[in-house]
């Protein structure tokens, strides 16, 4: 596999290719598995992520604690905001979805982790939905986030308790931003600027949680950072590029990380987590969970 | 090298790669080293297997993967249910096995049949595990391939042997690694393998009288 996003993007646009070809042909070359066999892997991952998402949005699942629960439904079927009825809202339902599935120990994709999981699936179905997508093409942008999970791990971290939030959600977002500007028509390069755009939003995100519980705030940075990579797939499809090349910003993601305070990194010693409120709902609710719910 | 169907996966249950689906990989190794759902199990979680295990469903996908359930088994949910129906006698302990532990470590005793063993392994994150040491040898086995560990005296053509048995099953060896104290000291040898070797490999290995002690592990990751 590619270790560096540079290369991905030079070695697809010399050979023409989009960046899920080369991803597949490179996994194809370092698993000896045909890349036929992979893609029926990912489209497997594929309808479970559109299960998951089916499931958490009839607003009835809630989590060991009951901390999160419920609130994909409101995003479908609540009052109306500003952006009623568009595809940044049902984004939004999507990933809740997703991440009210996983802690409600229902069966998701964890991509890149189970934490993070609500980003991909909520971007790249959204899409499939308003602009009527195929599977093969959505299993092909599941090999482009793939490969742009794996350098980030190769460079950085993909894990919370090493890198923070930014690592999990953070790297989420970025291989949600990078492939669905491919699947929208976009250049290997404009994937490129679209994963840096995204990234630079996301860079020094605490992982904070509430009893240390893949709760809360995780749902909800879900939603958010599919926000943002909805933000970096605009600009970089209109053109708009990064100054910083998309590895140093994946490289300093990492080295933020390490310099961050363990406090941050997942142990619920800081942020959210030690707060009053967040003190006193972990008491309260890991004692439920003891108790058996 | 990292693969993209790591990172695109596993399909699993909720909610936490390192705390649910890793657990429950580490839980069917312990199930492959004893060959079985054991009837006794004792389980110290250390870290935040201890600290945070109950509300990430750490202690279901433990007994679930003893059970034989994969991360994706919703069975997961009700597994600490199926283990009293299944005759499996388990005990959750917490434990602190040192500042050099991984965060998320558990340390498994088990007993099938007249079969003892016990086996620590880590969590790493993203679903990826790391067994550090089986009835008390110090290991390194990622489950990522089918897996023998064994203890043989040093003595010349031992591998040449064991690599002989396994190609008369026509399993191919991916990895070999062989380490010893000193000379003419005891050999430490993990095998991967790409077939899981059935039990009939594992106990012609262990019917050579220079090998003290053989343990079979099956591929847990995808």
């Amino acid at each position: 596999m590619y270790k560096s996003l540079a290369d991905a993007i030079q070695d697809a646009e010399a050979t023409g290719r989009t960046l899920s070809q080369a991803a597949l042909d490179a996994e194809s070359a370092d698993q000896g598995r045909s890349v036929e066999d992979i893609r029926a892997v990912l489209a497997r991952a594929l309808a479970v992520m559109r299960g998951a998402i089916h499931q958490g949005m009839v607003g009835d699942l809630y989590s060991a604690s009951g901390l999160v629960g419920g609130d994909a439904a409101k995003l479908r079927a609540g009052p109306p905001g500003p952006l009623a009825g568009t595809l940044f809202r049902d984004v939004l339902a999507r990933a809740l979805a997703v991440q009210e599935v996983n802690a409600a120990m229902g069966v998701i994709v964890a991509a890149p982790t189970a934490g993070g999981a609500g980003v991909l699936p909520a971007v790249l179905t959204g899409l499939a939905a308003s602009h009527n997508f195929s599977d093969d093409k959505l299993v092909d942008s599941l090999a482009t986030a793939g490969l742009i999970g794996a350098v980030i791990a190769e460079r950085a971290s993909l894990s919370g308790a090493e890198g923070g939030c930014q690592a999990e959600t953070g790297a989420g977002a970025a291989m949600a931003a990078g492939s669905a500007t491919e699947l929208l028509g976009g250049t290997p390069s404009q994937a490129g600027h679209a994963i840096a755009l995204t990234m630079q939003g996301m860079l020094g995100l605490v992982c904070d949680p509430l009893g240390g519980l893949v709760e809360l705030p995780c749902v909800f940075r879900n939603a958010t950072g599919a926000a943002i990579a909805l933000a970096g797939i605009e600009m970089a499809l209109a053109g708009v590029t990064f100054a910083i090349p998309v590895d140093e910003v994946i490289d300093v993601m990492g080295e933020i990380g390490r310099e961050m305070d363990v406090r941050y990194r997942e142990t619920a010693g800081g942020g959210l987590a030690a707060t009053p409120t967040g003190r006193r709902l972990a008491k309260e609710r890991l004692y439920q969970i003891k108790r058996g719910g | 090298m990292v693969s993209l169907l790591d990172i695109i996966g596993p399909v699993m249950v909720g909610p936490s790669s390192s705390h649910t689906a890793g657990a429950c990989r580490l839980g069917l190794l312990g199930r492959g080293l004893v060959s079985g759902t054991p009837e006794k199990a004792v389980l110290e979680l250390h870290g935040s297997f201890a600290r945070t295990g109950e509300g990430h469903g750490t202690d279901k996908a433990l007994a679930g993967g003893l059970l034989g359930f994969r991360p994706d088994d919703e069975r997961i949910r009700t597994a600490l249910e199926i283990a009293e129906k299944e005759g499996l006698d388990y005990r959750f302990e917490k434990t602190a096995l040192g500042d050099d532990a991984h965060p998320n470590t558990v340390r498994m005793t088990l007993d099938h049949g007249d079969v003892h063993a016990t086996l620590t392994g880590a969590s790493l994150g993203a679903g990826r595990v790391l067994v550090t040491e089986i009835d008390g040898y110090p290991v390194e086995v990622t489950g990522s391939f089918h897996t023998i560990v064994m203890i043989a005296e040093d003595i010349p053509g031992s591998i040449a042997r064991i690599t002989g048995i396994l190609a008369d099953h026509k399993i191919n060896i991916a990895t070999l690694r062989l380490t010893r104290k000193q000379r003419g000291g005891d050999a430490f040898i993990v095998i991967e393998c790409d077939e899981s070797p059935g039990e009939g490999v594992r106990d012609e290995i262990r019917s050579l009288e220079w090998v003290r002690w053989a343990r079979r592990l099956d591929k847990v990751a995808a």
